[in-house]
């Protein structure tokens, strides 16, 4: 307590603090990415290794041979989808009771609340189909759950057919000690919302669903199937779930271990892993790799049926089959026989995944980043805030008091000081709400009164809100006090500061993706911020435009540019998605944005209109 | 013109004219501010308990404890209405006084919640008064302290700055909102508090006795409300003086008797002992682990069994041995010794919450004028602003996302008390440091002519 106590050495440390804080901050700066970039270097990463125990020493003999039983099965499944004219509810439910599994349906409804554009449905309705196979040698209080998407046209057939044929093998063995959940779920997300709403009697979405009549235990791991053709060449790992939650990283290291015991080609973000980490085209490659998970986890949005799971303590992965006509081909025996591989493993169980790691970055399969060396790179960037907010309180001295105290308590009319900086505070905060809600129910009125269609009006009237934002009137404070003090501006930018900190940190506890980049994008305009910056810069850097340069840099990850129309187009849709993805399945990355960072950023934008 | 008029008068006139006069101002200038900060303290109460959010607060380990949960409460009542005494299983502890309270008003209890924080305002009023003496001691000092006295005119604003930063304060509404009886027992250590600056021995020591019983912790609070008295009695405290004795003795028989008497009438009321180990032996031995902003939870959980009585011991011990060193520390300042103990309760005690933590907080602008002096208010503030956000977060990814773990939660919790710690002891060194300059004169000379700084050590 020497450094908090003796006044000399205080004083020496918040001069140096102060007279070098511009250096240091650049510094910082820099470390940070340098830092983040350095984590895809396979010498600074970690090997994976199974932590746990249950499923790491056991062995298991995969004995599956029905692959191709399964491929005419998908056949006969196409046929009967073509029939129906979607989920062949009625041949589902037979096919399961013939093979010996208690079945049960949910029929579930839900009005969008706008058209989704992308997957052209607003009015959906449909059928969860899931067969139970009870565990035959132990008390049933523990459950796995496989689970194939009925998706719409010719895909996904050969998923549903392997999930029968594995039913019926896994029917013929005696060592299940958890119940195994077959389920067929119809509109991907959607079916999967409402059947896990159902099976764990919640209803946050506000879906319309029947109760389940069966249930098993408490569902202890998931599995998601997609495959869409009869002969598949690599294996592909999706664990970006809701709110970029990950599910423990042992689950990816169980497949790994599967794919490389039975030879299948595995991939994750679509990449295959390289042996040549001391190369450029190495580096590149493992840093391609983990940009795309940060992205993808930074969205927010399940990226496969798995990710909806894992906000019910369930861990759960996609597994999808990819066919890029490669030599190399995998049967769906093998892919069987991975699948009956993984679920045994699994039902070695004793209790939950816990035992491994839940924050990580991927650059590879077998490599991993862990929270405590990916954490530091957002530190770095995270104590430029504190540090300006330091500097900025030992300007203003004794005044700044009332403005720290007016973040925690919003409404002090105490003092003129504090009056300024409530005003943009509260402005910034009404024009964040209106961001939230406005979209969604002023789409009839738009309608009504612009050519435009209902998905369309929602995402123009986002766009709209946040340019009204920009032009509001941002100059309360010469209302207030007759003129905009230095003081004013530096108090006001104290508080943001602390507020963007806090927020920034918090974000990145929950998802680090989110939170690191919008660190990297905000906290150097928000860090040299003064009246006298160029408002182009600021807009330039403000989180809208975060969202579309992150568009472009996937687009260009996943080896397909676009142009700039094209790539506007996405950005819309994005947003759409954004807004869809909170109001189906309660992802918080809008609200987030709305709510919270963009009333933020506006503060910092007031400051440049300050004089 | 008022201001300037009592500013000449303080200086000139009695304590008690002076008081009087005060009195007189506070009712008229601030009658309306008052008011509306009491409208607006209830309108947001009175919002919130609508909203869809009383729920969620009210489920929230930072704000109820199970000392003062109202779901309890609502159990301990079924039971008594059952006629089942309602410390019979392992979930009711409130004392029979409060569940006897709630079993009349029960229907009523959003206003009794709302209503009681309001009382604690009322203090706020007369810790002007103590304040008075300052300016009229003022030529006692040297001359260039004046400007560490605080002009009658700042004095007026602290009652509605005190009654601000309570009824405002977030936490106090998180506290209320969530129907935490914490509240009625902020509201009767306010009450004490009011008691005691007004003079009463006899009340205050009923409410003291009060408190006790609720809490057991206020138990420390006898020691500055006896240098208060003793002070404004004009007693010396002199172990050899008999009449340092004979009004210790006093009040100390005001005390004790009025506890035996409230305890006798709880047996009454309830017709056993059963609330003895209920309530106090739920406070001393810490069976509850439910993680709270407090200490002990994440040690008791991972401590061995056979170690348990000693460090329940070491670490209640903590709430209650600061009591001599700061009492003799701080024997000619009782108010700002009233402080301290409140603030070390909250920190130290077995299952604090949020409620806690606001009532000491209500008592900073009182202290305005350490403003000056203090030195880690920035990264105080700082800590306490990002310990009260990653408190939700970090449990949302520990209970819900299961993919934090009671680590993370235990590092905030670590590092709030760290931040309340830092805080108080930050008050306390300015405290003292103003006291010296008081004496000493405010720019410092060393013996060879250059500034001195003060160090503590």
């Amino acid at each position: 307590m020497g450094l908090l106590s003796d006044p000399n050495r205080r004083k020496a440390l918040t001069g140096l603090l102060t007279r070098l804080n511009t250096p240091i901050c650049i510094v910082c700066y820099l470390a940070g990415i340098v830092w983040f970039m350095g984590l895809a270097f396979e010498p600074f990463t970690l090997r994976t290794y199974m932590s746990e125990n249950a499923m790491g020493s056991t062995m298991v003999e995969e004995r599956f041979s029905s692959g191709e039983r399964a491929l005419s099965l998908a056949k006969e499944f196409d046929a009967h989808k073509r029939k129906a004219g979607g989920m062949p509810v009625e041949w589902l439910v037979k096919a399961m009771q013939s093979r010996g599994l208690e079945v049960f349906t949910q029929s579930f409804s839900r009005k969008l609340p706008f058209p989704d554009e992308n997957k052209e449905r607003y009015m959906v309705r449909g059928t969860n189909v899931y067969g139970i196979l009870r565990a035959p040698r132990a008390p049933r209080t523990e459950a796995l759950v496989i689970t194939a998407p009925c998706s719409p046209g010719n895909t996904n057939n050969q998923a549903v057919a392997l999930l029968l044929a594995l039913a019926q093998y896994f029917r013929n063995q005696i060592y299940w000690a958890k119940d195994i959940i077959f389920l067929v779920n119809e509109h991907d997300l959607i079916g999967t919302q409402a059947w896990l709403e159902g099976y764990h009697h919640t209803n946050i979405t506000e879906y319309i669903s029947g109760s389940l009549r069966g249930r098993a235990g408490s569902i202890q791991a998931a599995l998601s199937l997609e495959l869409s053709s009869d002969v598949i060449t690599s294996l592909d790992l999706v664990l970006e779930g809701l709110n970029g939650q990950l599910p423990n990283l042992d689950l990816a290291n169980l497949f790994y271990a599967f794919c490389q015991k039975l030879g299948v080609l595995c991939t994750i973000q679509g990449k295959l892993q390289r042996n040549d980490w001391d190369t450029a085209e190495g580096y590149t490659h493992a840093a391609q790799t983990m940009m795309l998970m940060v992205l993808k986890q930074a969205c927010g949005r399940s990226w496969g049926d798995h990710g909806l799971f894992l906000r019910y303590h369930i861990e759960a992965a996609s597994v999808r089959g990819i066919n890029s006509f490669r030599h190399y081909k995998t049967d769906a025996t093998t892919i069987g026989r991975l699948l009956e591989g993984m679920v045994r493993k699994l039902n070695n169980l004793l209790e939950r995944l816990h035992q491994s790691y839940f924050f990580y970055l991927l650059p590879s399969l077998s490599r991993f980043v862990s929270i405590g060396y990916y954490m530091p790179a957002f530190g770095l960037l995270a104590v430029i805030l504190l540090l300006r907010a330091l500097d900025l309180w030992v300007h203003l001295g004794a005044p700044a008091l009332a403005a720290v105290d007016g973040v925690t308590e919003a409404e002090q009319p105490s003092s003129p000081g504090v009056l300024t900086v409530l005003t943009p505070v509260v402005i910034s905060h009404l024009t964040g709400v209106a961001l939230y809600l406005l979209p969604v129910h002023l789409q009839e009125m738009a309608v009504e009164h612009f050519p435009v269609s209902e998905t369309e009006a929602v995402v123009l009237t986002a766009i709209a809100i946040y340019t009204a934002g920009l032009a509001l009137p941002h100059n309360t404070q010469r209302l207030l006090s007759g003129e905009g003090t230095e003081q004013g501006w530096k108090v006001l930018k104290l508080t943001a500061l602390l507020y963007l900190a806090v927020l920034l940190g918090c974000t990145a506890l929950i998802n680090f993706s989110l939170g690191f980049i919008l660190a990297v994008t905000l906290v150097p305009i928000t860090a040299s911020i003064t009246p006298a910056l160029y408002a182009v810069v600021m807009v330039l850097l403000s989180p809208a435009f975060t969202i579309l340069y992150c568009v472009f840099i996937y687009q260009e990850l996943i080896e397909a540019p676009v142009s700039v129309s094209e790539g506007w187009m996405l950005f819309l849709s994005v947003i759409s998605q954004g807004i869809l993805d909170h109001a189906l399945y309660g992802s918080l990355v809008y609200p987030l944005l709305a709510l919270f960072i963009y009333p933020c950023w506006l503060m910092f934008w007031n400051i440049l209109f300050w004089n | 013109k008022t201001v300037c008029d009592l500013n000449l008068s303080s200086v000139l006139m009695n304590s008690n004219l002076v008081h009087r006069a005060d009195s007189f101002f506070l009712a008229t200038k601030m009658a309306a501010p008052l008011t509306l900060l009491l409208i607006v303290a209830v309108t947001i109460r009175a919002v919130l308990f609508r909203s869809s959010w009383a729920e969620l607060i009210s489920e929230r380990v930072e704000v109820v404890s199970p000392l003062n949960a109202w779901k309890r409460v609502v159990e301990g009542l079924a039971l008594l209405d059952l006629g089942v005494s309602p410390y019979s299983g392992d979930v009711f502890h409130e004392t029979p006084f409060m569940i006897y309270l709630f079993h009349f008003v029960v229907d009523y209890a959003e206003i009794v919640f709302m209503v009681s924080p309001d009382l604690v305002f009322c203090l706020s009023r007369f810790l002007t008064s103590l304040k008075q003496k300052y300016a009229l001691e003022s030529d006692r000092y040297p001359a260039d302290c004046l400007e560490l006295l605080r002009s009658p005119k700042e004095m007026f604003y602290i009652p509605l700055k005190v009654a601000m930063f309570y009824l405002l304060n977030p936490f106090t509404i998180l506290s209320c909102v969530a129907k935490s009886t914490c509240g009625l027992n902020n509201a009767i250590i306010a009450l004490f508090i009011l008691c005691t600056l007004k003079g009463s021995a006899l009340l205050s020591g009923i409410l003291l006795a009060l408190a006790t019983y609720q809490s057991i912790y206020p138990l420390t609070l006898f020691a500055p409300a006896l240098l208060f008295f003793l002070q404004r009695l004009y007693i010396p405290v002199n172990l050899r003086r008999s009449s340092f004795w004979f009004f210790t003795l006093q009040y100390a028989f005001i005390y004790v008797g009025s506890l035996v008497v409230i305890t006798g009438l709880s047996f009454f009321l309830l017709g056993s002992w059963d609330f003895i180990p209920s309530v106090y032996g739920f406070i001393f031995s810490v069976p509850d682990l439910t993680p709270n902003i407090g200490l002990f939870w994440y040690f008791f959980a991972e401590m061995f069994e056979h170690f348990r009585l000693f460090f329940i011991c070491v670490f209640q011990i903590n709430v209650f041995f600061y009591t001599i060193p700061l009492s003799i520390k701080l024997k000619e300042h009782p108010v700002f010794l009233i402080f301290m103990q409140i603030a070390i309760i909250s920190i130290f005690k077995s299952y604090p919450t949020v409620g806690d933590v606001a009532l000491y907080m209500a008592f900073l602008p009182a202290w305005s004028h350490l403003y000056r002096f203090l030195r880690n208010i920035f990264l105080v503030s700082c800590v306490l602003l990002a310990c009260s956000a990653l408190f939700p977060v970090l449990w949302h990814l520990w209970i819900y996302a299961g993919s934090a773990n009671s680590n993370f939660y235990y590092a905030i919790t670590l590092l709030f008390n760290f931040g309340q710690i830092l805080l108080v002891s930050d008050y306390f060194y300015a405290y003292l440091r103003r006291e010296h300059h008081l004496t000493h004169g405010l720019y410092l000379k060393k013996k060879d002519g250059t500034e001195a700084t003060l160090v503590l050590k």
